[in-house]
């Protein structure tokens, strides 16, 4: 015992644990809410991610000849394999949740004022880093939606004014998405962006020791440059508890709820289905990208195409600006929500867009339905024309965009009781010249074809 | 430093090689780290260095095409990565006009780049992602895209279709 007690001075004395570390790890912070968990848990999974991603990369073999199948190995033969990319799946989208949770809690009681203002931008850099991972993550399953993805990703980058076509070659690096473009995402997924994260991340929690958690904020008590800092101290001398263990456990315990949380859906639901493999020459794809982006898609099918390169390039963009001159607008003053309104408003309002997109995303009903067919109940006891029309329907892709009886696309106007809103006559100049938004048909119907057609869609009424 | 060195005890002579030490060290510093990134950043950005030229590729004989019809053809990267495995391959619309001439369009919307889908029946290439349609001869019919189909030159040489290699056409206007 006396021995190992020496060892231990020794190994203290050297690396400076009583003296440098341990008054960190129990410096004094104030008494606050079970709110202040979100930073820590964001890490916590930022860890997560890490050590799972390194698992992955073990067996991971980023080229296109091999990676589907590795990751299919992964998912369906390797022991736990499913459950260590499951880990990382639903840590991903943990990770984004807990951020966008913690960045609106910092925002809500106004944590990004003086003097936390670079702990603020790191983090709103650290956000946009977690976002490009989860992108470049989800490209590495090289499925159909991943390389597809990279396509629309690449189209996306090509509207960036002067230099969108340098960007595209940048991006795709060869002739077509392929050979040299996978290992560019790879080697940014899993070197480039988590190394600056590190140096990031170190740079954030530093800030956070330097300038003290904040405390919880007390409506009429202001934020003064002049005082505050006194303010802080004569707060922690007060009423400060050290970090360790007394203001920690709360992290530890959300931690591990979340952590149990993540674990159960990949034990449960595992790793999400790969799909058909990426292959450039299967057209049979509907990409849409994980739910994170799914507002992105949403909002680049509802933008005015005039607006729309402003919208892919200019947004983005915008809310970057947003959100770095955050802590330089209001660095001072009031920092309860109870009393500043337009911050409740704000993180509302973001809120309710982001929802309503990403659920319109997920439903996507602008994107035509390939393989629709008119329902029975609408073609029982069809003849002649009409019946010959109900098969046109389908088969000139009408059913493509416009429902009928409940089946078919949302794009345009369901058709289920044209008859009621147009006459024949209107029905067959739709058809031939199109306009708003519809393909003219005029080249392709031969007469006797748009008589049936007419015939049918005639017929469509509410009784 | 302050140990060894009182600010107030440093004569000019100290201070003015320090000042040079100074930035020595950081001009020394940038040099190593300007030197280091020339061949990194160069070989980065070699994609855009070294431009593949067009190849003219079979991609069949004339009579394997009816007139009307567009149909789907692949072709392959002249000179690919060995690793590239299926991606070597690009889809090609391919459609006969008449006797000799063909057009060739790529599949890619001009949107946002997913991949059309050629409707036999109805004459038109449909988008999946957004919704947006193209006429048989690449002309946008509706939704967002802002540019008819991109195009591959094709060409007939005695009976067989060629088609010219080119970067897949996203961006491009």
């Amino acid at each position: 015992m006396k021995r190992v007690k020496r060892a231990w001075g020794w190994i203290d004395d050297r690396i400076g644990w009583s003296e440098a570390i341990w008054p960190i790890v129990t410096h004094p912070v104030p008494k606050v809410n079970w709110w202040y968990v979100l930073g820590s848990a964001t890490l916590i999974a930022f860890v997560v991610q890490v050590v799972t991603g390194v698992a992955l990369a073990f067996t991971y073999v980023p080229a296109p000849n091999a990676a589907y199948e590795s990751l299919d190995f992964i998912t369906s033969r390797a022991i736990f394999g499913n459950v260590v990319r499951g880990i990382h799946y639903w840590g991903s989208s943990a990770m984004v949740v807990l951020a966008f949770a913690h960045m609106a809690h910092v925002f809500l009681i106004a944590a990004f004022k003086f003097p936390r203002e670079v702990n603020w931008l790191t983090g709103v850099i650290l956000l946009g880093m977690t976002l490009a991972m989860a992108f470049t993550g989800q490209l590495l399953r090289w499925n159909q939606d991943a390389y597809w993805a990279v396509s629309l990703m690449a189209s996306m980058a090509s509207r960036v004014p002067a230099i969108g076509d340098v960007l595209v070659d940048v991006i795709i690096a060869g002739q077509t998405v392929g050979g040299a473009t996978l290992t560019r995402f790879y080697a940014t997924h899993v070197f480039l962006i988590p190394a600056a994260m590190f140096v990031l991340v170190g740079l954030h929690l530093y800030l956070v020791i330097r300038h003290g958690v904040s405390e919880q904020p007390k409506p009429g008590r202001p934020v003064r440059k002049e005082t505050y800092r006194q303010e802080y101290q004569e707060l922690l001398h007060r009423d400060g508890i050290p970090f360790w263990p007394d203001f920690v456990w709360k992290d530890v315990v959300f931690a591990l709820v979340t952590g149990a949380f993540v674990l159960l859906l990949a034990i449960v639901l595992g790793a999400p289905e790969l799909g058909p493999q990426a292959d450039p020459t299967n057209l049979e794809a509907h990409p849409k990208p994980d739910w994170y982006f799914l507002w992105l898609f949403a909002l680049l099918s509802y933008a005015p195409p005039a607006l729309e390169s402003l919208v892919i390039v200019g947004l983005p963009l915008l809310i970057g600006i947003l959100l770095v001159i955050v802590p330089f607008t209001a660095p001072y003053g009031e920092r309860s929500y109870t009393r500043r309104p337009w911050a409740v408003a704000t993180v509302v309002f973001s809120g309710l867009a982001l929802g309503t997109l990403i659920w319109q995303g997920y439903r996507s009903p602008w994107a035509p339905v390939l393989h629709a067919e008119v329902p029975q109940a609408v073609t029982a006891g069809l003849q002649g024309d009409a019946a010959r029309g109900a098969e046109l329907f389908r088969q000139e892709a009408c059913l493509a965009c416009h429902q009928i009886g409940g089946e078919g696309g949302q794009r345009g106007p369901d058709l289920s009781a044209v008859g009621d809103r147009l006459t024949r006559e209107q029905l067959v100049w739709r058809i031939l010249y199109g306009g708003n938004n519809m393909p003219a048909y005029g080249q392709t119907l031969t007469p006797d074809e748009l008589n049936a057609l007419v015939a049918f869609l005639s017929e469509r009424r509410s009784r | 430093m302050s140990d060894h060195a009182p600010a107030t005890a440093v004569s000019a002579d100290i201070l003015s090689r320090r000042a040079f030490l100074n930035r020595l060290s950081l001009i020394l510093s940038g040099l190593i780290g300007l030197v280091l990134s020339v061949p990194i950043l160069a070989y980065l950005l070699t994609p855009l260095i070294r431009r593949a030229p067009g190849i003219w590729l079979d991609v069949g004989s004339v009579d394997q095409f009816r007139i009307g019809e567009t149909v789907q053809i692949a072709i392959e990267d002249p000179s690919p990565l060995p690793w590239a495995g299926q991606t070597t391959r690009t889809a090609v619309w391919l459609r006969r006009e008449d006797q000799g001439a063909f057009t060739a369009f790529a599949v890619n919307c001009t949107h946002l780049a997913c991949p059309v889908n050629w409707q036999a029946q109805a004459q038109i290439f449909l988008c999946p992602c957004h919704g947006g349609v193209f006429y048989g001869d690449g002309r946008v019919a509706a939704g967002p895209p802002p540019r008819p189909l991109p195009r591959y030159d094709v060409r007939v040489q005695g009976s067989t279709v060629q088609v010219l290699t080119r970067p897949v056409p996203i961006g491009d206007a």
